[in-house]
């Protein structure tokens, strides 16, 4: 077991390696160190002294990937793809090209995108799966047919169609919430409950089917259909086999997402003013400060990358079936 | 049912608090001033700090030698920490003209750590501290450039600095200031700058002149400061009203009194054409607001719903609301609607000291100045952008077209009508007619707009900043508008930098571009047009790249005379030559309007006065009145949705619903 | 006549439809599969009301050059509307409105300076007096209905004679339904949109009609091309990878999940930034912006389509896996017969139900997106017409006072129709194909 992951935490370096040379390249070929400097200068009184000034302060004036003035290992450490991509490999994510130090601010603002993808990721996940469970109880009545337009129905809805009628309608109109705003001390429920009321909405048609899919999987298994026959209600049959034996899968696929909740919710966060990573995120692609977006394309890769792993482990260790030596 | 009943009940109890405060529970009650910012500020670092919404906060915590005169009209410097107005004296042997600032002694800084507990004056040396501080590349000052060639020294300055390794370590500034800085005695400062050049002393209201105490600049050197957003970016520090108590750009900034305030008191004299309880306040302790929120307010919809909801004490107006707030009577006046002024809400409306303008690019070679014909083109396409249309729709009529380059409320104003684009009817400044610009275009060589050498409509580019949806009206109109002359333009909408670049390399024809100014002087806007300030060539803010040497003349004589009359007339030939060329449609100055809640007082438009804050008053008591009041939550579809669910649930009970499925 | 680089792409997927149906008809099998899709009225419905969104995105992909400066290029659609195209107002006016949303200064007969609606350029003209515009509608609507109902039951009348239309299995009574109800609405949209904006006119005075219906093209295109792209990708590698096992699976999976780590967002931003910078730096080979425009549409798609093809690898290999273990591969192969042929001819026809099902869920997710990324500010160019830029105004109208809601109508009505119908479609060819996954 140990062995096992240990080799699959191997194979996070190449890709996370990978990802960091995709997004250097990206991010140095679509916008010079000039470009960079130029936007964060603005428009009034810019000169060339100052952008060089500008450039060597933020260390963009080094070289992109060989320094022939240096001696040394300084030849590739005293690069731009040493200091702003290598060093994203151990967390330290520098200073944005406003002048702010990146590491403080994801500290400051994960915390807020968690309390709002927690809770609507989880309260999510028990209405769909309830609802699931309803309509496979009730499978082939009008219930049934009438969930299964209805979730069809709401897939089809744009998400920022429920955003906008929410906002307007749950808070301007009938102010049963803040507008926007975010206040971690107290009551923070107050700003969190609409977005998270408007995300779990939003998300419970796709939800739905996706849960009642594996549930019904599980309820035309014989096991089931044979503890029906033997007398069981229909309820026990789906408290104790359909529900267990439909875990799994759901918990794999549950656990993968986990750790991207971190990221935050991009449309949610800026639409409610949340100072989370997702609102971060849209500001930093807004004002194309190149080296937050950096950090949170690595952010990102590293949870995902981190999720795999976590979902492998899980199976392994939920279903002893599988074999740690199979990819 | 009776579950249900205890839960209306329940509800309508917590309704007292409104459910929808979007502050801490306690801060509506207290005597907070709240207010909102649309983009975190880069940075507050004083020596840096230069965008309006990073003034907004600098201009309360840091005080500059100078600060304009709130109630006076037109704008007027005083001393803010000077006993009274810098002297000058010109000494013709050098060509030099030297300021003597003399401080006051009893201003101190906001307490911080690095002071300990001690109360920290300020002395001449701080001041010279601040500018030394700017000579520094590495501090990147975005006026450094405009002072190297003013400041006496200032060059060797900046080579001294230059000349040092780059490390992390303090720079200790004192005692290397440039050599026109003299430090005669603790409270008094001598500053040289070449030649003659009166508006110096604007530059004194800015806070790149607000003093800077070493202590403080050592403390935030120390290592793992940075780290810790632990800046002069993020926690300046100066003798002004305010100090930051609370700086979180991604949420929230919070202004605390500053207990070290030094006597500072409501002005007893104002400007004529002010309301009559401007001088109501008259000589109370200043500041009269215990505290300042902002809040990182991002999208428009939300700032004015709160607003409305009491939960903002001031809000700009936006085009999509305007009709909601404001009337317009015939003769274009602004007013509120009936539906603000019961909510007993103030109109604020100035028109803005900054120009919004559409720029020819005059190296461009059909329609630049190489093309002597290209003039009447030009001209034609300045009669043809009704620019009047442009202020009605997408401005709802805020905004004034300008009749040349410098905007009204400055000494030599273009309030005149423009002979090129414009005709007096009566009194009546009239835009000229669409055949008129017909007639142009033919002595341009373009009859109806068609090109001699393709025999198609004329192809014109127009390159702009856009990315948003939002841009696309506008766009589509300006199009609207060429196409009035048969010409067909052609939109390369790109982003910032890519515009940027296009116009520092010459390679844009027809652009917008806009300019704020930032001191009161005519000279402000004339130097746009100076040829020795060309984009291309030099990188200048003469972003249309026009040369003109008779033009050159008159600005450098401008630039050294005071306010006279005889510099007002130099300045209206300057304008008239500008007008005649056609470097730029000059397009419209923006009419700032915004709204305030009854219960704030002392808000006069200063377009110059960052520090305006010290001056505002509110009434608690009303200000939670009107929030109890429009805020109450509406219920009945709590009911409403609780009965839908008993209902399905009882549906799901009934029995002809109740057989279920075998599997 | 002018053709635009999407115009091309429109044709040639439309084209490339039409083959895989004709290929169908030659493969028994399937073409019994799609006659069970074909058997559900709703699928059938929903069918006629795709075809009608492709014709419209066809008409709209026939571009003209006009000497008309202000629209040097008009298409057959822009051609077919007539007032609905070209009736442009200054400002806002609400649906079936004479009146402006918007007030002017102008001196009344007596003298007096007021400040107040205008009537409307380009609608209710007809009209003698303003009073009778309830009667006009209520009149106009019934006759364009009418026209719509009757044009539109000749024409299922004439074809009901006709030998196709002879399988009794299949629900023609609801598909002829769904015909004439939708012809009469169009009929009526058309009709009414001459003499009025039926859904109201924008920031400055475009119909709103006319934008939803432009949006047509840009979300069919979005959908349909980026789906088109990313086929081909994610079949090859998935395919390859469950086949070949070994270093080539180890390649692909690390190439997929490297692409899936990337926040995709993210990785769509800098790529649409990179072409952005592109187009600028080329901008003089563009003769028109809405070339550009046009450009930057289809590198959106490419973009999309670049992160997009990951998910259905996923599963193609997964299934490739499996596959390949089966008795008549493992057969075909011990007789040496070559992995081409293999793929070609027992895993392709395997792997097609999958495919399908994972495109037409694309296609509907990709439409979604579409409207998310011009939030966000990197997807299509915001000159052109598209649901999303919409969507985007409505935002800030739905502040105004009178609320302007016929922007956000229009986008949603549009979008929602469509990924219905595409949703309702995808359910059924996946209840058909893939049963397991429905019960």
């Amino acid at each position: 077991m140990i062995q096992y992951i240990l080799r699959r935490l191997l194979w996070l370096f190449p890709i996370l390696l990978m990802v960091n040379l995709l997004t250097f390249i990206l991010f140095f070929v679509v916008n010079s160190p000039d470009d960079m400097a130029r936007a964060q200068l603005g428009n009034k009184y810019v000169t060339d002294a100052a952008l060089t000034a500008w450039k060597a302060a933020r260390g963009y004036d080094l070289p992109l990937l060989w320094n022939t003035n240096a001696v040394g290992w300084d030849v590739l450490t005293q690069t731009i793809f040493w200091q702003k991509s290598v060093q994203l490999m151990v967390f330290d994510f520098g200073v944005s090209d406003a002048g702010r130090a990146i590491g403080a601010d994801l500290a400051q603002r994960a915390w807020p995108s968690l309390w709002l993808a927690l809770p609507s990721f989880m309260i999510g996940l028990c209405v769909n799966i309830a609802l699931a469970l309803l309509l496979v109880m009730f499978r082939g009545q009008w219930l049934d047919k009438l969930g299964l337009v209805l979730t069809i129905v709401i897939m089809s809805i744009s998400g920022l169609f429920f955003i906008i009628g929410g906002q307007y309608v749950l808070a301007k109109l009938w102010h049963w919430f803040p507008i926007s705003g975010y206040e971690p001390d107290g009551d923070v429920w107050r700003f969190l409950l609409l977005p998270i009321i408007l995300g779990v909405i939003a998300g419970v048609g796709s939800g739905v089917r996706w849960y009642r899919s594996i549930l019904l999987e599980e309820a035309d298994k014989d096991f089931a259909r044979t503890a029906r026959a033997k007398g069981l209600s229909l309820w026990q049959v789906m408290h104790r086999h359909v529900l267990p034996n439909g875990l799994l899968p759901i918990l794999t696929g549950v656990v993968a997402v986990l750790p991207l909740l971190f990221m935050g919710s991009l449309i949610m966060e800026s639409f409610f003013g949340i100072p989370g990573l997702g609102s971060y995120t849209i500001d930093a692609i807004n004002s194309q400060d190149f080296a937050i977006v950096r950090a949170m394309v690595y952010l990102g890769a590293v949870l995902y990358v981190f999720g795999l792993i976590i979902t492998d482990i899980t199976y392994a260790w939920a279903d002893p079936r599988v074999r740690f030596g199979d990819k | 049912m009776s579950w249900l009943v205890a839960l209306v009940c329940l509800l309508s109890l917590s309704a007292q608090a409104a459910w929808n405060n979007p502050y801490p529970r306690g801060w509506v009650h207290e005597n907070t001033l709240f207010s909102a910012f649309s983009a975190p500020p880069k940075t507050l670092d004083p020596v840096k700090a230069y965008n309006s919404n990073e003034m907004v906060f600098l201009g309360n915590i840091v005080e500059p030698p100078l600060q304009y005169h709130y109630l006076k009209r037109p704008y007027q410097l005083e001393p803010l920490i000077l006993t009274e107005m810098p002297t000058s004296s010109y000494d013709a042997a050098t060509n030099t003209t030297s300021y003597r600032l003399h401080l006051r002694d009893d201003i101190a800084y906001a307490p911080h750590v690095a002071f300990g507990a001690n109360k920290r004056f300020v002395t001449a040396s701080d001041l010279a501290y601040a500018i030394t501080r700017m000579a520094d590349r590495t501090n990147g000052s975005p006026i450094l450039d405009m002072m190297l060639p003013l400041i006496v020294g200032m060059s060797d300055c900046v080579k001294q600095f230059d000349a040092l390794a780059k490390t992390n370590t303090w720079r200790d500034y004192r005692n290397r200031q440039p050599s026109g800085v003299e430090i005669i005695d603790e409270h008094t400062l001598m500053i040289r700058i070449h030649g003659v050049y009166p508006p110096f002393v604007y530059w004194l209201a800015m806070p790149f002149f607000a003093p800077i105490p070493w202590e403080v600049d050592q403390y935030y050197a120390q290592p793992g400061m940075r780290e810790k957003n632990q800046s002069w970016s993020w926690l300046p520090i100066g003798t002004g009203a305010y100090y930051l108590s609370e700086n979180n750009p991604n949420r929230r900034m919070v202004l605390q009194r500053n207990p070290n305030f030094h006597a500072d008191f409501y002005p007893s004299e104002a400007s004529p054409d002010l309301p009559n309880n401007v001088l109501d306040d008259a000589g109370k302790r200043l500041p009269m607001v215990d505290r300042v929120v902002y809040a990182l307010e991002k999208e428009a919809v939300p700032y004015w719903a709160k607003f409305l909801q009491g939960y903002y004490d001031a809000s700009g107006v936006s085009s999509e609301v305007f009709d909601q707030a404001i009337q317009l009577d015939a003769q274009g006046k602004l007013s509120l609607t009936p539906v603000m002024q019961e909510k007993g809400m103030q109109l604020l409306s100035s028109v803005a000291t900054s120009l919004s303008y559409l720029g020819f690019n005059m190296l461009d070679p059909l329609i630049g100045q190489e093309n002597p014909n290209a003039k009447y083109l030009r001209q034609a396409i300045s009669i043809a952008i009704d620019y009047e249309e442009d202020i009605a729709i997408f401005l709802n009529g805020r905004g004034l077209v300008a009749q040349g380059p410098i905007p009204p409320g400055i000494s030599g104003a273009s309030e005149d009508c423009n002979p090129i684009t414009h005709q007096l009817n009566g009194t009546q400044c009239v835009r000229r007619s669409l055949l008129e610009a017909k007639t142009l275009m033919a002595k341009a060589g373009y009859p109806d707009g068609l090109d001699p050498k393709t025999g198609k409509a004329l192809v014109l580019y127009y390159d702009t900043v856009s990315t948003g949806a939002d841009d696309k009206a506008q766009l589509d109109w300006m199009r609207k508008q060429f196409a009035k002359l048969g010409i067909q333009l052609v939109i390369r909408a790109t982003d910032y930098n890519r515009f940027q670049e296009k116009m520092r390399a010459g390679n844009a024809q027809i652009f917008t571009w806009g300019w704020n100014a930032d001191y009161p002087d005519a000279e402000n806007f004339l130097f746009l047009l100076v040829g020795s300030n060309a984009k291309v060539e030099t990188g200048g803010e003469n972003a249309s790249n026009y040369h003109n040497k008779q033009f050159d003349a008159l600005y450098a004589q401008i630039a050294r005379l005071p306010d006279t009359a005889e510099r007002r007339a130099l300045i209206a030939k300057a304008v008239s030559i500008v007008r005649e060329d056609a470097p730029w449609v000059f397009g419209l100055f923006p009419q700032n309007v915004s709204l305030f809640h009854g219960w704030v007082h002392n808000v006069y438009p200063n377009l110059m006065a960052n520090n305006t804050l010290k001056y505002r008053r509110i009434d608690v008591e009303k200000r939670e009145q009107a929030q109890a009041l429009w805020n109450q939550p509406v219920l009945w579809p709590f009911g409403f949705i609780g009965v839908s669910i008993i209902g399905l649930l009882l549906m799901l009970w009934l029995p002809p619903y109740r057989k279920r499925n075998e599997l | 006549m002018l053709l635009l680089w999407s115009d091309i792409v429109v044709w040639l997927l439309v084209t490339s439809l039409l083959y895989f149906f004709w290929r169908l008809k030659q493969d028994t099998l399937l073409r019994e599969r799609w006659q069970l899709v074909a058997q559900s009225r709703i699928a059938m419905a929903s069918t006629i009301v795709l075809l009608a969104f492709v014709l419209i995105a066809l008409a709209d992909s026939l571009h003209f050059r006009t000497n008309d400066p202000y629209r040097p290029v008009v298409s057959a659609l822009d051609m077919s509307l007539g007032n609905i195209a070209t009736g442009q107002e200054k400002s806002y006016s609400a649906p079936f409105a004479i009146e402006s949303l918007w007030q002017e200064t102008r001196q009344t007969d007596d003298g007096r300076v007021i400040r107040a609606p205008v009537p409307l350029q380009h609608a209710g003209k007809q009209l003698d007096n303003p009073n009778d515009l309830s009667r006009d509608l209520w009149q106009r609507s019934l006759t364009f209905l009418s026209i719509g109902i009757i044009l539109a039951s000749l024409i299922v009348w004439m074809l009901s004679h006709l030998s196709v239309f002879s399988q009794t299995a299949l629900p023609w009574k609801s598909a002829a339904i769904t015909f004439i109800v939708l012809c009469g609405f169009l009929v009526w949209l058309w009709g009414m949109g001459q003499s009025y904006h039926v859904l109201g006119t924008g920031k400055v005075g475009e119909d709103v009609l006319y934008a939803s219906l432009k949006g047509v093209r840009t979300g069919i295109l979005i959908g349909g091309l980026t789906t088109l792209l990313t086929l081909p990708f994610a079949v090859v590698m998935g395919i390859v990878a469950g086949y070949f096992k070994g270093w080539v699976d180890d390649v692909v999976q690390y190439l997929y999940t490297t692409l899936n780590a990337v926040p995709g967002v993210l990785l769509i931003a800098s790529a649409m930034l990179l072409a952005q910078l592109y187009l600028a730096q080329h901008a003089d080979v563009f003769a028109s912006e809405q070339e550009r425009a046009d450009v930057r549409l289809l590198l959106v798609c490419l973009v999309l389509g670049l992160t997009g093809w990951t998910g259905l690898a996923r599963i193609l290999r997964a299934e490739s896996l499996k596959l390949r273990e089966m008795e008549y591969v493992k057969a075909a192969s011990a007789f040496g017969v070559s992995h081409v042929r293999i793929i070609g001819r027992h895993l392709l026809p395997n792997l097609g139900h999958l495919v399908l099902i994972s495109a037409v869920l694309d296609f509907s997710g990709l439409v979604l997106a579409e409207a998310v990324l011009s939030y966000v500010g990197i997807g299509v160019d915001p000159t052109m017409p598209s649901w999303g830029n919409m969507i985007n105004l409505a935002r800030q109208e739905l502040n105004r006072e009178p609320v302007v809601w016929w922007n956000l109508l229009g986008a949603f009505v549009g979008m929602f129709t469509l990924v219905l119908s595409v949703n309702l479609l995808a359910d059924r060819v996946q209840h058909v194909f893939n049963p397991r996954a429905q019960g």
